[in-house]
């Protein structure tokens, strides 16, 4: 079974939870011994661990027929991936692009980020799955997330080939509602154009149905997981300074995400336990506001903000806190509260995130409520059982959430679209 | 006869350094030593050393005529101590020709003045403390935090029995009165005032270097001609300003320094005389009280406390500080005092400002949000170092009884020994009496 997919981020280098969903699924399966994957991805930066699948990278894939000898496209991107693929690639070019941007070897440069002109970049991600469509073989394929929707449409329309689109995300997550018509657009038309269409939660399938009109049957939900810890992360000792109680938001601070009723919750916990302390990890175009927020409630001195957090230090967070806070008022999945009971950490969800619907042993308040996310922050602060109780049964929880399971239920998928 | 009465402002705050929430009870050293050090060192030697060098030389090239007043801020003081001995070295020696006088200002150039009593009073004597140790002389005329006045200060100035006080001249408190005369406060007749004259002090403060300023350039003989020019009942000119003009703000280049060699000549020309706040305190009568029940200031054109106590940042940070004051007070430890003056400084609530956006001005800081979140990392930190000694589960009123039960612990067992004495002594006169008997 050879696989075709085409995705936005992949680590090391990611910008938000599509790069660890993707890598995770990719991972879970490649464990099935015949499954064999190429993952497409605008720009690749050559640390990218390709021992269980294949890269390839839209920036390096030819769309103007230029005369280069071997040596030159060694060095230019035989980091990257091997020279013999790219004239591979020219040889299937399969339309004039000439009065298009490209640069010496005919490729487009990417940012491989979400640029101001997006929708351009989409489009030319689109252009060179042409040809990466005509060259590889495969039986089936898979797009994650609206970005590289029209891509997945285009290499179905040349290869005639099964489409599952993998919706990690709408736009009505995103903007509670105020959907940006040409993304709205885009979205759609994947899901009209697939043939199946696999959801990370309940929740975001409801919002497929109903919000983009498409047939329940073509629906599924595959909910997410998390990768195991390595032990290098689980070394990472608590280096918090202070013997306080630490209550951590971790994520953009962006309207999705509900900061503020985190902040609201924040002020009436400190006003009935003045040992707690808060923190806001993350960066986005809230920042300043809840700055002002927590400035306004005067909780300052106990309510800091970190920054922008990558990599370990993502996990630095999670092993000072007592208590982890999710409180999005929409979130398709939400991996981060997976990741914090990985470490042990208690999570408070909200009602309204996918994770929601397969955690038993996190606590779950309606995002508004902040009386009730309160109310949980204290008591797993102050009753020293119900923390140890949640720690415990939460790692347990989380240690059977498996990306493996997660790729075996993709597998079904493929084998029911390919044997139809 | 017109006299000009020139004032320089020095300070230098102790800049924090990024300080992380996982620093909090971690690490209690706050500065930026390498940025603190590097630019006392690069205005040293553009200003403040060949500007004493250049006040010397007018000084004595007048024959003893020019004179002027410095407020330095302590902290200012410390980092000349550390850094920049020449400097003071400088100001020794200007100190010594007597023709320079030397104001009080808070320790910190911090905002006590607006709401902390306690700490403002403890912050002047402290300064008046370090003036005297490293120049040996003790001032008696105040200056607030960037000239920040109103009724209230006025108070607690002249409770603190100062004589005078400079501040500025701002438009909405004068109206169509000039700041050319000595006024009083309102609230307190006895405690004297000189007013910046914001037009003069500005042609050299803010457009001396202006290329596009229709009076460009300016020569000393044409600003002692205005000067002249101004009504004859008009007698003193307060020329208040940073000492940063003198080679900071305008660069050696504009010709700066030689405006100011030259100002003596053309002010003898003119007959000017140059004069010390406190002499114009002596000679001069107010003409008129004036009442500020605002606070105001010499910055921006509102002229009031907007950039540092302006925005919700602002004041939640003042807060903070003010909370814990009473029980700072409380602790004897030098690194705790030291810390809590540094952390007072006005420039850390400047740094916080949000009326220019865009603009960084001497801020340290990418943005105000940022200036603001590491300033309550590091608050957070000294509140826990606080703390420590004296927990914020016990409330104000019953440390203080326990701290008063403590501190009079001596006086209290020797009354009591006293008393035991008395009663063996009692115990022991009946028992004469009896033998006598």
């Amino acid at each position: 079974m050879k696989a075709l997919m085409y995705g936005w981020e992949f680590p090391p280098h990611i910008l938000g939870g599509l790069g660890t969903a993707s890598y995770g699924l990719t991972r879970g399966m490649a464990m099935q011994p015949d499954m064999d994957i190429t993952f497409v991805i605008p720009k690749p930066w050559g640390d990218e661990d390709q021992s269980f699948l294949k890269i390839v990278g839209a920036c390096n894939v030819p769309i103007v027929w230029r005369d280069v000898d071997w040596d030159y496209v060694k060095s230019r991107i035989g980091k990257y991936m091997d020279p013999q693929k790219y004239y591979d690639y020219r040889d299937r070019i399969y339309a004039d692009f000439t009065y298009r941007h490209v640069n010496d070897l005919g490729c487009i440069e990417f940012s491989g980020r979400y640029p101001d002109n997006l929708l351009e970049e989409i489009n030319n991600y689109s252009i060179v799955a042409g040809v990466v469509a005509r060259t590889e073989q495969f039986d089936i394929i898979h797009a994650h997330d609206w970005l590289t929707y029209p891509a997945g449409i285009h290499t179905k329309q040349v290869s005639g080939k099964p489409l599952v689109i993998h919706v990690h995300a709408t736009d009505y997550d995103r903007s509670r509602g105020n959907v940006n018509p040409d993304v709205y657009n885009i979205e759609k038309n994947g899901m009209d154009n697939a043939d199946h269409i696999i959801t990370v939660s309940n929740l975001t399938r409801q919002t497929v149905i109903e919000k983009y009109h498409q047939d329940p049957a073509k629906v599924t939900t595959v909910h997410n997981a998390v990768e195991p810890l390595s032990p290098e992360i689980l070394a990472i000792p608590d280096k918090k300074g202070v013997k306080d109680k630490v209550i951590t938001f971790l994520g953009r601070i962006t309207m999705q995400k509900g900061p503020e009723y985190f902040v609201e919750a924040a002020a009436m916990v400190l006003a009935k336990a003045p040992h707690a302390r808060f923190v806001m990890a993350g960066s986005g175009d809230k920042m300043d506001e809840m700055i002002r927020l927590a400035a306004m409630r005067g909780i300052s001195d106990r309510f800091h903000f970190t920054g922008f957090m990558k990599g370990k230090q993502v996990y630095e967070v999670f092993k000072a806190s007592d208590v982890y806070v999710m409180p999005s008022v929409s979130e398709p999945f939400g991996i981060s509260p997976l990741e914090a009971m990985q470490c042990g950490v208690p999570s408070i969800i909200s009602k309204q995130s996918g994770c929601a619907e397969i955690l038993d042993y996190a606590v779950k308040v309606d995002y508004w409520d902040i009386e009730a996310m309160a109310d949980a922050m204290y008591s797993i602060i102050t009753y020293p059982a119900m923390h140890q109780f949640l720690k415990e049964e939460g790692i347990k929880e989380v240690d059977n959430i498996k990306w493996e399971y997660a790729g075996q239920k993709v597998r079904r998928i493929y084998d029911l679209l390919i044997n139809r | 006869m017109k006299t000009i009465c020139f004032y320089f402002q020095i300070h230098q705050p102790f800049r924090l350094k990024r300080y992380r929430f996982f620093d909090i009870g971690n690490d209690h050293y706050y500065y930026d030593d390498f940025q603190n050090e590097a630019i006392i060192r690069q205005i040293a030697d553009r200003c403040y050393i060949p500007a004493n060098r250049l006040l010397l030389e007018m000084i004595k090239s007048s024959g003893g005529k020019f004179k002027a007043a410095f407020s330095i801020s302590g902290t200012a003081l410390e980092q000349m101590e550390y850094y920049t001995p020449e400097v003071l070295d400088g100001l020794k020696e200007l100190a010594a020709t007597g023709n320079v006088e030397f104001l009080t200002e808070t320790y910190a150039h911090s905002l006590a003045s607006l709401g902390n009593e306690d700490e403002f009073k403890i912050q002047v004597q402290k300064h008046q403390e370090k003036i005297y140790s490293l120049l040996g002389v003790k001032p008696k005329v105040f200056r607030n935090t960037e000239l920040i006045y109103s009724d209230d200060i006025s108070e607690l100035v002249s409770e603190m029995g100062f004589e005078g006080m400079l501040t500025e001249g701002a438009k909405h408190v004068l109206g169509w009165k000039s700041p050319n005369y000595v006024y009083a406060s309102s609230i307190n007749p006895d405690l004297k005032l000189l007013l910046k004259n914001d037009r003069f002090s500005e042609d050299l403060s803010v457009r001396f270097n202006n290329y596009s300023w229709n009076e460009y350039p300016l020569t000393a003989d044409k600003y002692m001609s205005w000067i002249a020019s101004t009504p004859e009942e008009e007698q003193i000119i307060n020329l208040f300003m940073n000492y940063d003009v003198l080679g900071s703000f305008h660069p050696a280049e504009s010709g700066i320094f030689d405006f100011f060699r030259a100002l003596p000549r053309f002010a003898a020309e003119k007959g000017i005389s140059f004069s010390l706040p406190s002499e114009v305190f002596r000679i001069f009568k107010p003409i008129d009280s004036i009442s500020v029940p605002y606070p105001m200031s010499w910055v921006d054109e509102e002229k009031d406390c907007s950039s540092w106590l302006g925005n919700i940042l602002q004041k939640e940070a003042f807060e903070k500080i003010k909370a814990i004051s009473n029980r700072v007070h409380l602790i004897e430890e030098r690194r705790i005092q030291q810390d809590w003056l540094y952390l007072q400084s006005s420039d850390h609530f400047y740094y916080m400002n949000t009326k220019h956006p865009g603009e960084k001005g001497f801020s340290p800081y990418d943005n105000p949000y940022e200036a603001f979140n590491n300033y309550m990392n590091v608050l957070a930190d000294f509140i826990f170092r606080v703390e420590a000694q004296y927990p914020s589960s016990i409330d104000d009123e019953e440390l203080n009884a326990l701290l008063t039960t403590i501190n009079n612990q001596n006086t209290r067992i020797e009354e009591l020994e006293k008393e035991l004495d008395k009663y063996k002594n009692k115990k022991k006169a009946p028992k004469k009496e009896t033998v006598r008997k």
